[in-house]
């Protein structure tokens, strides 16, 4: 088994048995990077502060002060800021910013937390707006599993990432499905923790009250072990909960009760809903197996409503943009960004820096955004809006008195060919449909690979749990994965020239 | 959407949209307009809204904290990505006359 192969705890073991170093092993994941850089995977590489971090990780280890994670590279959503590489968010608006800190995240996984070693920063759809990383200043990520295909969005570039094997892990965020949906299309497990777990700082700002941050890796193990060290309250984000630290790793490999299966007396909801018009008969097909396996293996499914479902659509395309209007108004032209070459006046200046540094999807959503939050239509769109928000919250936990999950598809179909729905933003929107709910809700949802197309393309599953289970959801996950071979699968072993 | 509503929007915005852009644009957000329309489908008489999601489950204060400095000045690393600057100042163009 090659390094690429391996899981975050036998990387571990390996380190620690001195079987091979950080720096080797970081070494080895940027030949890779360098090698499929055709994927479009990553946006800013630096080699030296990758082996400066991997020396340091490798002193560690050698004075017998290593945790779990010390000397693992990792890849981080360009999303989160970073002092040593730029920090982009995929936009012409910042391409040459350099953060003076780093991202709470970054920071608990580096040199001074868990001892991790950055590898780069990965491409994603301009400021986390998209779902097929088209949206990118810097180009599309590819799917490694065919290349003429997208990788999902925002956080393609991390999903191509770990899919390709260039980095064990990789960070993510999800405001509307931006870790659960690129997951999906490539294969690789996800997970958008309950809100407010993950502090927000130094998160490039998108939709503040959906934004989330998660891991993204190869299977439910190694995204526990992450989120175990990403999360806890950070007195620097207001909205970071004020809770005691969960154990997320706690119930991993532990049955789900004292019956004779491993997940006897699981109830596990599947929204009728998510099984409507619409959806690909080969994600059903998919979808239904992988429930019919969690059945085998000691659960029971219960159909359940999510009455509201279609309406998250409208509901997520009003309140996203409207933060982002506000949000995204820092970008001036005057403190750091882009800054137009002509101008006239300081209006024009910030307005030419704007539409010149700002892609398409980006303009279209600050324009939403302002109406919807204009004098005249605010009642009627933005808070109205925040009160179906409400009804779909409700609606999960009603559902939730009936059940411990909630499973079903992540996307209406598997992932698409590159141009194919670019031209019409709202087709785009439509494909957010069951990724879309968790978030307005603020409840932990993840993608967990099910099975794959005729066509070769993976599919996922999504496992939504009630606030504060994702303990529950990521031992459910992981029986399913140690009970199936789906999260095994990697794009050279279909074939691809990975 | 016309094209005095559209420019009214891209003033808001701090948006800058040539003629060919705002026909485009206005095209756009008819169909985003139309998409989201559906909202006005609901009776939500009685519904508070919901500004935070945890807020369903437990109730939530503002989080504060003293007011104290609590970062150092770090004003040359904050200056390093300025488009503009001198000597510790941004350089914007003249506003007053």
């Amino acid at each position: 088994m090659s390094w690429h192969e391996k899981s975050l705890t036998e990387l571990s073991s390996a380190l620690s048995a001195k079987e091979i170093s950080s720096v080797e092993l970081t070494q080895f994941f940027l030949g890779r990077i360098a090698k499929f850089k055709g994927l479009n995977a990553y946006l800013d590489v630096q080699e030296e502060f990758s082996l400066r971090d991997a020396l340091v990780a490798d002193q560690k280890i050698a004075r017998g002060e290593a945790g779990p994670l010390t000397g693992i590279p990792v890849a981080h959503k360009d999303v989160f800021v970073t002092k040593d590489w730029k920090s982009t968010a995929a936009s012409k608006m910042l391409e040459s910013y350099l953060s003076p800190y780093d991202a709470r995240v970054v920071e608990l996984l580096g040199g001074s937390g868990a001892g991790m070693v950055c590898l780069g920063k990965t491409n994603m759809d301009e400021f986390a707006m998209g779902s097929s990383n088209e949206n990118s200043a810097y180009g599309p990520a590819l799917n490694p599993w065919n290349t003429n295909y997208v990788s999902g969005g925002s956080s393609g570039g991390s999903a191509v990432a770990v899919a390709a094997g260039l980095t064990p892990i990789a960070t993510g965020t999800d405001t509307g499905g931006s870790i659960r949906q690129p997951a999906a299309f490539c294969g690789i497990t996800g997970i958008k923790p309950t809100y407010g777990s993950v502090s927000r700082y130094g998160m490039i700002a998108y939709a503040s009250s959906l934004d989330q941050a998660g891991p993204m890796g190869k299977s439910a193990k190694d995204c526990a072990l992450i989120l175990n060290a990403i999360s806890g309250h950070d007195p620097r984000d207001s909205t970071s909960l004020r809770k005691d630290a969960i154990d997320y790793q706690a119930l991993l490999g532990k049955p789900w009760s004292n019956g004779s299966l491993p997940l006897q007396g699981l109830r596990i909801g599947v929204p009728e809903e998510y099984f409507a018009q619409g959806l690909q008969e080969e994600v059903r097909e998919a979808v239904q197996a992988a429930l019919k396996k969690f059945e085998e293996l000691g659960a029971t499914c219960i159909s359940v409503s999510l009455p509201k479902t279609k309406l998250s659509i409208p509901v997520y395309y009003v309140l996203a943009p409207a933060e982002a209007s506000s949000n995204l108004s820092r970008y001036d032209g005057v403190r750091y960004g882009y800054r137009a070459k002509e101008y006239k006046d300081l209006n024009q200046m910030y307005e030419r820096s704007r539409s010149e540094g700002f892609g398409a999807e980006v303009k279209r959503r600050i324009l939403i955004g302002s109406y919807v939050l204009s004098q005249g239509y605010y009642d009627a769109y933005y808070l109205q809006a925040q009160k179906i928000r409400r009804i779909i919250a409700e609606d999960f936990q009603t559902a939730f008195t009936q059940c411990d999950v909630l499973m079903g598809p992540v996307a209406p179909q598997v992932a698409w060919k590159v141009g194919e729905k670019s031209k019409d933003p709202v087709e785009m929107y439509l494909e957010d449909i069951y990724t879309l709910s968790p978030n307005l809700a603020g409840l932990p949802a993840m993608s967990i690979p099910c099975g794959m197309s005729q066509q070769g393309l993976p599919i996922g599953l999504q496992v939504i749990g009630n606030y504060f289970s994702e303990a529950k959801m990521l031992q459910v996950a992981d029986q399913f994965q140690q009970n199936s071979s789906w999260h095994l699968l990697a794009p050279s072993s279909a074939g691809a020239q990975i | 959407m016309n094209i005095e509503e559209i420019n009214h929007l891209a003033k808001l915005s701090g948006l800058e949209l040539d003629p060919h852009q705002t026909k485009q644009v206005s095209m756009e957000l008819e169909n985003i307009l139309s998409l989201v329309a559906e909202l006005q489908s609901v009776d939500t008489t009685g519904v508070e809204p919901l500004f935070h999601p945890i807020a369903v489950i437990e109730p939530l204060s503002q989080a504060l904290r003293m007011d104290i400095v609590s970062e150092d000045n770090n004003r040359i690393n904050n200056m390093l990505s300025a488009p503009i600057s001198h000597e510790g100042l941004y350089l914007v163009p003249k506003v007053i006359e």
